[in-house]
């Protein structure tokens, strides 16, 4: 298993290097900024939906390993959206770059993609080994913060995107409904139904005995 | 379908020798365009597509009246780099679907509160105007812009010749819509037709022009071709293309974006760094240049008016232009 990490770390480096190629030989088209902003901003968003899909992966195929790759799959998501917010803020807005706060006070869309970045930042900083332990179970309730990640970030897609554009939708429209499924396999079915057969029968009880107020 | 004779001509409209031989050439480069091809079949539809790229020549008559400060974006950005919603909704679906669309015969219907209406054919409308290159910036609502030599003449020129009443207090434009020849119109992205408007004061101000090339050819398909509306001082989505109807109205005519979303889209819609797009700020642009520019450094100051506050903010004075966005 170990041998199949650095063919991973570059696999996910590819994207980037892509990227850089087109920039550097002048093939992003007319407008090579929104380029390089979409271009970002869509890998963060495939490698953050590419992490929360280990754990399901593992217990679908039942190769438990391959939660291995989710602590690099989890990284690079957040080197992608730090692309992302670097060349909006280095290359996009440039000498303009207060307009960030301006931005991030008034237009939602930015304000969600801001948030996300934010978010990222306890996750990246307590990934290693040793804040694992450290941490111990808080770890754990820490990193579900990662589930509000790629809310945020199709969000921060749909909201950018004209509205009654109907087609230009769908792409975060894919985004979220790929998010949601993701999220929906993580519903503890079973313990909810469980519960709710609990609840029916305490209901049930309840009913049989009527508390002291309800005689009287 | 009646055809209606252009109206009586005025001596003022007497054209010159000199303007009449350049008309030839216009019709010459219209017709001598590859697009006349479009349609026979797909390897030849997207050859004329290609060629059509190019634009045919246009004989201009005056240049240099209006020019700007900056260098023009090049001719591949401008061409490649479109809305036009009608065949598709990505920068560069125009360029890519409209080699079916033929810009040729053509008519535009005049209608409405004016002393002569009815269907007139292109070369009519355009006969007794003299074809000026006017460099203009164009704003996006999108918050990006480019400077585009465009080819025409005063649209007010024009609707003086059906002399319009005094009940004429709008201008409405319509474009074309053919689903055969433009794919976006499958889906209901804008209640089409496409549909414009500009109060009569703005529509005769002598900025404001009707378009029939860019960069001295005649329009490609994915700019409007055959003819244009061009209004320098709003967001381009105001420039209506493909024009095939212009009605003079006495209400305030509807027009598609803002119909679409009305917190959005105003109806005047005139550049404003101070009145922000409700979820991007209108305060800066991206100014798109072309292939070979850096990508550092392309972000400039939005300007009231976008630019030319000092012709047509007098047009608005005693307006709120927070409401009227």
């Amino acid at each position: 298993m170990a041998w199949s990490k650095p063919p991973l770390f570059a696999l996910c480096l590819l994207p980037l290097a892509l990227l850089a190629w087109d920039a550097t030989r002048g093939s992003l088209g007319p407008d090579p900024v929104a380029q390089l902003e979409h271009r970002s901003g869509d890998w963060a968003l495939r490698l953050l939906l590419a992490t929360l899909a280990v754990t399901p992966l593992r217990r679908l195929t039942g190769v438990a390993k391959l939660v291995r790759y989710r602590r690099m799959l989890g990284l690079f998501a957040f080197f992608y959206v730090c692309a992302h917010l670097a060349i909006y803020l280095l290359i996009d807005l440039g000498g303009y770059w207060t307009q960030l706060f301006d931005e991030i006070a008034k237009k939602p869309y930015i304000t969600a993609g801001f948030a996300a970045w934010l978010l990222l930042i306890p996750l990246a900083a307590t990934s290693t080994q040793r804040m694992m332990k450290r941490l111990g179970r808080r770890w754990q309730q820490l990193h579900r913060l990662v589930y509000a990640v790629p809310l945020l970030g199709v969000l921060h897609y749909a909201w950018m995107v004209k509205s009654g554009n109907v087609i230009a939708h769908r792409a975060p429209l894919y985004y979220g409904a790929s998010f949601a499924a993701l999220m929906l396999w993580r519903v503890p079915w079973a313990r909810l139904r469980g519960g709710l057969r609990t609840l029916r029968a305490g209901t049930a009880a309840a009913t049989r005995c009527p508390t002291p107020a309800a005689r009287r | 379908m009646l055809i209606r004779r252009p109206p009586d001509i005025r001596s003022s409209e007497i054209t010159a020798e000199s303007v009449y031989r350049r008309r030839r050439a216009v019709l010459k480069a219209l017709a001598l365009s590859p697009l006349a091809l479009a349609g026979c079949g797909r390897g030849a539809e997207s050859q004329a597509g290609q060629a059509a790229n190019a634009g045919a020549p246009l004989e201009v008559a005056r240049r240099g009246a209006y020019v700007v400060g900056d260098p023009p974006t090049d001719y591949d950005a401008a061409t490649h780099y479109n809305n036009y919603y009608e065949f598709g909704t990505a920068k560069d679906d125009p360029a890519k679907n409209s080699g079916r669309f033929r810009p040729q015969p053509w008519s535009v219907e005049i209608a409405g509160e004016a002393e002569v209406t009815g269907r007139f054919a292109l070369e009519d409308l355009l006969r007794p105007h003299p074809l000026e290159e006017r460099v203009y910036r164009m704003r996006c609502v999108e918050a990006w812009s480019m400077v585009i030599p465009w080819v025409g003449f005063p649209l007010g020129d024009l609707l003086k010749r059906f002399r319009p009443t005094s009940k004429a207090k709008y201008v409405a434009f319509t474009t074309v819509a053919r689903p055969d020849e433009m794919p976006g119109l499958a889906y209901p992205v804008l209640d089409w037709p496409y549909r414009e408007g500009l109060r009569i004061d703005e529509a005769m101000h002598p900025l404001t022009i009707l378009t029939v090339g860019l960069f001295g050819r005649t329009l490609p398909n994915q700019n409007g071709a055959p003819l244009r509306l061009v209004v320098p001082w709003k967001y381009g989505f105001k420039g209506i293309k493909s024009i095939v109807r212009i009605a003079f109205t006495e209400r305030q005519p509807v027009t598609a974006w803002n119909r679409a979303a009305p917190d959005e889209y105003g109806f005047y819609a005139n550049v404003n760094p101070a009145v922000d797009h409700p979820r991007w700020s209108q305060a800066t642009e991206r100014r798109i240049t072309g292939a070979g520019f850096g990508l550092f450094g392309n972000r400039i100051a939005t300007l009231p008016f976008n630019g030319y506050a000092e012709q047509v903010a007098s047009l608005y004075a005693g307006m709120d232009l927070r409401r009227y966005y």
